[in-house]
């Protein structure tokens, strides 16, 4: 799967998509990937506040619990209720349809200072071969 | 790839499917397990009096099942112990001959329990060898396990009958260890065959071919773990340890008093008298929310009560299950409970376990 050359990224795999003051914000191909089979998913109200960097929801699969991480300081306007029913849509389109929150971006400069789709692709190639090392 | 007691493991697949498919796999048609990280100890008379009996006396001294009712071709689940009747570790003993048996242990704690074995049967007439690196051992488990190995092997497996052994041609190899045991709640086999890497990967691809048939999956170490939780199998470091002892866990009826002593037994007579202070119960999550491991319980009124041993979504059954240590008033089938999932306390109930149990 490719990583959208208008998206940005995190170390902790996280993606925003900005679209005005606006933006949505979901997990990576390559975190479904390493958490497999996507069972729960628990995210915030909205109307909830978070600081760059701080956690906003869980998601697990069969094996591990993963918490997810705001990559910007942020307002929840809307949750994506669909994922209660359906957290598998992770697994199967985790950078469209299983979009996890969206916010109002409280300092859009941090979106800026996080890695572009090229920079994310190095990142994560780094990741695997320091896993198989 | 997981580092599991030394060994490199996949948690499951993902090429084939993954986790949940898998679990489904050894459900309802048939997978296959690399479970080469198990231990297996080999305790033999020594001598030339081969009626002495010395290993069997050995093996009546280390675990706390009768190994006198085994016979030839014959294996049960039992378990080594230390004095205080807690567990050094679950194992299966193959009686393999008149005077021989294969122990075959977890990887985690090999060398903790080859050593323990060694010096605990010191005063028999007896040998224990470590011949864990002897084998590569596959698990092929699931409802067509029997007709998937059938195409492999001339072996007369419908003879052989659950927790029974033969031993036969397999894949053109001589005399390979044939076991219907498993750890999956699931009717299946486990193979033993020599580990040089080519035969190992001989096997373990005519396998896959012949499975194809059949529907086969490769299984990870995390369909492994979800198959034995709905069967409520213990798992060392879990549901058994060195500090929680036989009739905690519920193994009862593998633990043999009458069969005269053993490691263990006097501890184990003496916490009968003092009766339990916390027993194994099943828990199935009602509000929504995963148990996991090491997660606490709570009564209904907030009081801290115990704790999750496993805990996982049950892929089969759909639910979210735990194993959890809790005293004995609140271990009734119906008793409400709360475990602790982050920051909240979410409804869970108590359940009869086995939570699965395989149409006969």
């Amino acid at each position: 799967m490719s990583y959208p050359a208008d998206f940005r990224y995190s170390k902790d795999h996280e993606w925003i998509k900005v679209e005005g003051g606006t933006a949505k914000i979901g997990i990576t191909d390559y975190a479904q990937k390493s958490l497999g089979d996507v069972v729960f998913v628990e995210l915030p109200k909205p109307g909830a506040k978070f600081t760059a960097g701080s956690a906003f929801g869980t998601v697990e699969s069969v094996k591990a619990v993963s918490e997810v991480y705001s990559p910007v300081t942020c307002e929840v306007l809307e949750v994506n209720e669909s994922l209660a029913s359906a957290p598998e849509t992770i697994n199967t389109d985790p950078h469209g349809a299983a979009w996890l929150i969206k916010v109002r971006l409280q300092t859009p400069a941090e979106v800026q200072s996080m890695m572009d789709a090229a920079a994310y692709e190095a990142y994560i190639a780094e990741k695997d071969k320091e896993a198989h090392a | 790839m997981v580092n599991f007691g030394g060994w490199d493991m996949p948690v499951e697949y993902p090429a084939t499917g993954g986790l949940i498919a898998e679990h489904m796999a050894v459900r309802t048609a048939v997978g296959v397990f690399d479970v080469s990280h198990m231990g297996d100890i080999v305790i033999e008379s020594t001598g030339t009096n081969k009626e002495s009996a010395a290993a069997l006396a050995a093996v009546q001294h280390i675990s706390m099942n009768d190994a006198s009712k085994l016979a030839i071709g014959q294996a049960h689940y039992s378990a080594l112990l230390n004095p205080h009747g807690t567990f050094v570790d679950d194992v299966v003993v193959h009686r393999t001959g008149h005077e021989g048996y294969l122990l075959v242990i977890n990887a985690g704690t090999r060398e903790k329990d080859f050593h323990w074995v060694r010096d605990n049967v010191r005063g028999f007439a007896c040998t224990a060898r470590d011949v864990g690196d002897h084998y590569t051992q596959l698990a092929i488990q699931g409802p067509r396990a029997a007709d998937l190995l059938s195409t492999l092997t001339a072996a007369d497996l419908p003879a052989v009958k659950n927790y029974w052994f033969t031993r036969g041609e397999v894949c053109g190899l001589p005399n390979v260890l044939i076991a219907r045991t498993g750890y999956t709640a699931e009717d299946g086999f486990e193979i033993y065959v020599p580990s040089d890497a080519a035969t190992s990967a001989m096997v373990w691809n005519r396998v896959l071919d012949a499975g194809k048939e059949f529907g086969i999956l490769p299984c990870g170490l995390g369909a492994r773990n979800t198959l034995r939780l709905e069967g409520r199998m213990a798992l060392y470091g879990h549901e058994i340890s060195d500090t929680i002892n036989v009739w905690e866990a519920g193994l009862d009826r593998f633990c043999k008093m009458d069969k005269g002593d053993f490691i263990g037994r006097a501890a184990l007579e003496k916490a009968r008298a003092e009766g339990l202070r916390r027993t194994l119960v099943g828990l199935e999550m009602v509000d929504r929310g995963i148990a996991r491991d090491d997660y606490k319980v709570f009564d209904q009124d907030g009081r801290e009560v115990g704790y999750v041993t496993s805990g996982s979504p049950a892929p089969f059954l759909k639910k979210n299950i735990a194993l959890a240590y809790v005293p004995p008033a609140l271990a009734e089938v119906g008793t409400a409970l709360l475990v602790e999932v982050r920051t909240q306390k979410l409804k869970a109930k108590v359940v009869p376990t086995p939570f699965y149990k395989r149409p006969r």
